[in-house]
């Protein structure tokens, strides 16, 4: 019974999405055929490691209405608290477990926050975006390479893929990571409250949410992801360094938006946001390819990219309200 | 319809205050297992209060509530469905944005290993529906479908969580004939299964269709409950349509004449899914009176006369010629004004002084490129407040402090600063104390003999008989006759008003 113009709202934004990315992968391949090549899908998905990795946590919060502007600070705090701890002789495993704990519950804390002094998460986040990062600089300036022979075992590891690619630990840990949130976004009761919430927070709370947890727990996944992209980008870069991953959380709002969900909340996908990190690492390589470009390029595409799909949720959302009224016009 | 006679819910001298207002004042309500209660009343009669009373969104000041026997006190709605009585809203409380089946079982999802079952949870659903003789796709948005079916989701969910007590907040306000049927439908399937509804509404038809019995709020009082068959439409509508006023109130004081050339005039003016077409014709020195139940019609034709609806048929002439009120500031700029119905959202500027609230629209008339000085907007503040009696120790104190009267008579000045001509009034005495609900009238009188042609909305018949010259009577958005001269009498609209709904109803 459902027309052309009744898609289901929640998949078109997510077609849309497909299509951007395989219509710009055909560009880029057009132009340079190596592209194709199983190397330059490999090195895609590492380059953009850290970057899926937070996005995961970022759709969360997106789809429950929130926004998380501290998870740029959160990696370069997990980075220079690495750097710091293993110079002084910790066992870099012990670290990662350290991180992750300490950013869990520093999100666990904002969620607190956003929920119980009812603040706005854009207020919450921002505090926490300045506290991480002066936090980092407490304990460095300068950055520091990270030495070790774990290291060293953990960014060797690759697994090798059909026609000479490599895909490297944190690729695959990516990859984990996502399949990870597309269960619990759509096989968990996590995950539905997560939508409700996002959908319309007052009848969530009817409905029997427990919007006090999820709301704390949406922001203690994002930082603890945010954390482990900070463990990712540490093996990616072998070094810690305060003013890492500045505006990150930008880019990353970025990519769970062009993935397709909206930023009111309520709809959108985990795999959506994997094709919108997919699309800004293929800009990237384009541009890296081109040789040319200046890599301004990148943010200006993004820019536009993002633009776009504004203006495409608005027309969605518009459509949706103008179906709504004629349904109305037609019971009157 | 078979109802047990034993009171499956059991309120006793309910009373709830809010701030200067009784809203509940000693009500006794009691519903039967197996019956539909059809709750009805006026706007602010109590109806929502009651509701949000029962279901533990307020708390209350005084009385009992017996729920099969038990005395219980909801501290919430959640807590009130565990108890069993569900809600369902005219608005659907749902979820748009998730599935049909996510909807029936949010926060109680079938799960397997700890993850959700999406076969169980499908199936579940759809046996769920099936009782509701629904057959939608569980996994389909729930957004995409109709209200009727959102709200029969909702009706769903509501009974199989709660499953004692459901109540329907005007769940039939935004469907359409049809989808009532399938509605009235599921409703009588779910009183046969023992079910204890209570029906909200402000459709006379649909209590007659529908209900069991019929308890009528006036002003947080209660008028009466009564078996549907002793009821015909002429009591029912006289029953919510009471009186109140005293004698002296009602006495017309009127010695202006009304002119015999019309200020405006409408001429089959009406706007699609708004108001049908209508004929008015509006005279200096007359007052209008618009009757009608809630949902008539009645605020809809104040806002499109206004402007603030834009007339999409028939045509309106003011002083001989035509003229296209397309909004509020073409009204205005005619000579037309409006006080609205809800003053606290429509009307006042809640943090701004009296004296910014009157001459509000003068200013807005001007333009903001000529403002008015401050000597000249207090001058002009000062005059209106002694000429209406506005009660306020200065003008600037912020209006939101003021009493409801004087808000209202605030609002009015706002409007007789612009030296109208044609003034609407949505409700002018709502919400105000009996005092000042006097004062008002009589200021509307003396308004109408200094020569301004004026229409009145108002729900309070007695009213609308003391200073109405002729009566304008809606029915379902619909102008059906016009009452003038000896005709307008307490009795003559509310036959008028029932008399069509029996029409329609046949």
């Amino acid at each position: 019974m459902r027309r052309l113009g009744q898609i289901n709202p929640r998949t078109l934004p997510l077609l849309a999405t497909l299509g951007v990315f395989i219509l710009a992968y055909a560009l880029c391949a057009l132009q340079f055929p190596a592209m194709l090549s199983t190397r330059v899908a490999a090195n895609l998905l590492t380059d953009n490691a850290f970057l899926g990795i937070v996005a995961v946590g970022m759709t969360f919060v997106i789809l429950s209405g929130g926004i998380d502007l501290s998870v740029g600070s959160v990696i370069a705090f997990a980075g220079v608290f690495l750097a710091v701890t293993i110079r002084a002789g910790l066992d870099p495993i012990v670290g990662f477990a350290l991180v992750l704990v300490l950013s869990t519950a520093f999100g666990a804390v904002m969620g607190a926050m956003i929920h119980y002094l009812e603040t706005p998460p854009f207020i919450v986040t921002l505090a926490g975006m300045f506290l991480a990062r002066g936090v980092c600089f407490l304990m460095t300036t300068d950055s520091i390479p990270i030495d070790h022979p774990v290291y060293d075992t953990l960014s060797g590891l690759t697994w090798r893929i059909p026609s000479g690619g490599r895909l490297s630990l944190i690729a695959v840990v990516m990859l984990l990571v996502f399949v990870a949130g597309i269960v619990l976004a759509h096989r968990t009761r996590f995950g539905t409250a997560v939508y409700g919430l996002g959908g319309n927070r007052a009848s969530a709370e009817l409905m029997g949410v427990p919007i006090a947890r999820t709301t704390i727990l949406i922001y203690a996944l994002s930082s603890g992801l945010a954390g482990l992209a900070g463990i990712v980008f540490s093996l990616y870069t072998s070094a810690g360094y305060s003013l890492a991953a500045t505006g990150v959380e930008l880019d990353t709002i970025a990519a769970v938006v062009i993935g397709g969900t909206l930023l009111t909340g309520g709809v959108g996908t985990v795999a959506g946001t994997f094709l919108g990190v997919m699309i800004q690492g293929l800009i990237q390589t384009y541009v890296i390819f081109d040789g040319t470009l200046s890599s301004w390029w990148t943010k200006i595409v993004i820019g536009a990219l993002l633009f776009g799909f504004i203006i495409f949720q608005r027309g969605l959302v518009h459509l949706a309200v103008r179906r709504r009224q004629a349904a109305r016009l037609a019971a009157a | 319809m078979q109802a047990s006679s034993d009171p499956l819910l059991d309120i006793r001298g309910l009373t709830k205050i809010f701030p200067g207002v009784k809203a509940l004042d000693g009500v006794d309500f009691t519903l039967r297992a197996g019956e539909v209660h059809a709750l009805l009343g006026e706007n602010g009669a109590g109806k929502s209060t009651l509701i949000k009373v029962l279901t533990g969104v307020h708390g209350r000041d005084g009385g009992e509530i017996r729920l099969a026997g038990a005395p219980i006190e909801a501290r919430d709605a959640a807590d009130a469905q565990r108890l069993g009585i569900g809600t369902v809203y005219q608005e659907v409380n749902l979820l748009p944005n998730l599935t049909v089946a996510e909807n029936l079982f949010m926060g109680r999802e079938p799960t397997r290993f700890g993850f959700t079952d999406r076969r169980s949870l499908r199936r579940a659903a759809a046996a769920l529906l099936k009782d509701y003789g629904l057959s939608v796709d569980p996994d389909s948005t729930l957004g995409d479908h109709s209200v009727a079916v959102q709200q029969i989701v909702a009706i769903a969910r509501a009974v199989d969580l709660s499953g004692r007590v459901l109540i329907l907040d005007e769940p039939t306000a935004s469907l359409d004939a049809g989808e009532v049927v399938v509605l009235f439908d599921v409703v009588r399937g779910l009183a046969r299964r023992g079910i204890g509804v209570v029906f909200v509404t402000h459709f006379l038809d649909q209590v007659f269709a529908l209900a069991d019995r019929v308890t009528v709020l006036r002003n947080g009082r209660l008028v009466g409950t009564r078996a549907i068959g002793d009821l015909d439409r002429l009591s029912l509508v006289a029953m919510m349509l009471g009186r109140e006023l005293s004698a002296e109130t009602l006495k017309r004081h009127r010695t202006g004449r009304v002119a015999a050339e019309p200020f405006a005039r409408f001429e089959g003016y009406g706007r699609r899914a708004w108001v049908q077409p209508l004929d008015l014709a509006i005279r200096p020195g007359e007052v209008v009176g618009v009757a009608g139940l809630l949902g008539s019609g009645r605020t809809e034709t104040a806002k499109l006369l206004f402007g603030i609806k834009e007339a999409d048929s028939g045509r309106a002439v003011v002083d001989g010629r035509p003229v296209r009120i397309a909004s509020p500031r073409v009204a205005a700029a005619l000579g037309f004004g409006f006080c609205p119905e809800d003053r606290k959202t429509e009307g006042i500027v809640g943090d701004l002084s009296v004296r910014e609230n009157i001459v509000l629209a003068l200013q807005a008339r001007r333009g903001w490129l000529k403002p008015l000085s401050g000597q000249e907007s207090r001058a002009i503040a000062d005059r209106f407040v002694k000429l209406l009696d506005i009660r306020t120790s200065d003008i600037e104190k912020p209006i939101r402090l003021l009493s409801g009267g004087n808000q209202q008579k605030a609002l009015l000045a706002r409007w007789l600063a612009t030296e109208p001509r044609f003034l609407i009034l949505d409700e002018p005495t709502r919400g105000i104390d009996v005092g000042a609900h006097a004062e008002i009238i009589r200021l509307i009188e003396r308004l109408c003999d200094d020569g301004l042609a004026l229409l009145v909305v108002s729900s309070e018949i007695e009213e609308i008989v003391a200073y109405a010259d002729r009566v304008a009577v809606m029915r379902d958005r619909r102008l059906t006759g016009v009452i003038e001269g000896d005709g307008v009498t307490v009795d003559g609209i509310v036959r008028a008003i029932a008399s069509e709904h029996r029409e329609a109803a046949s």
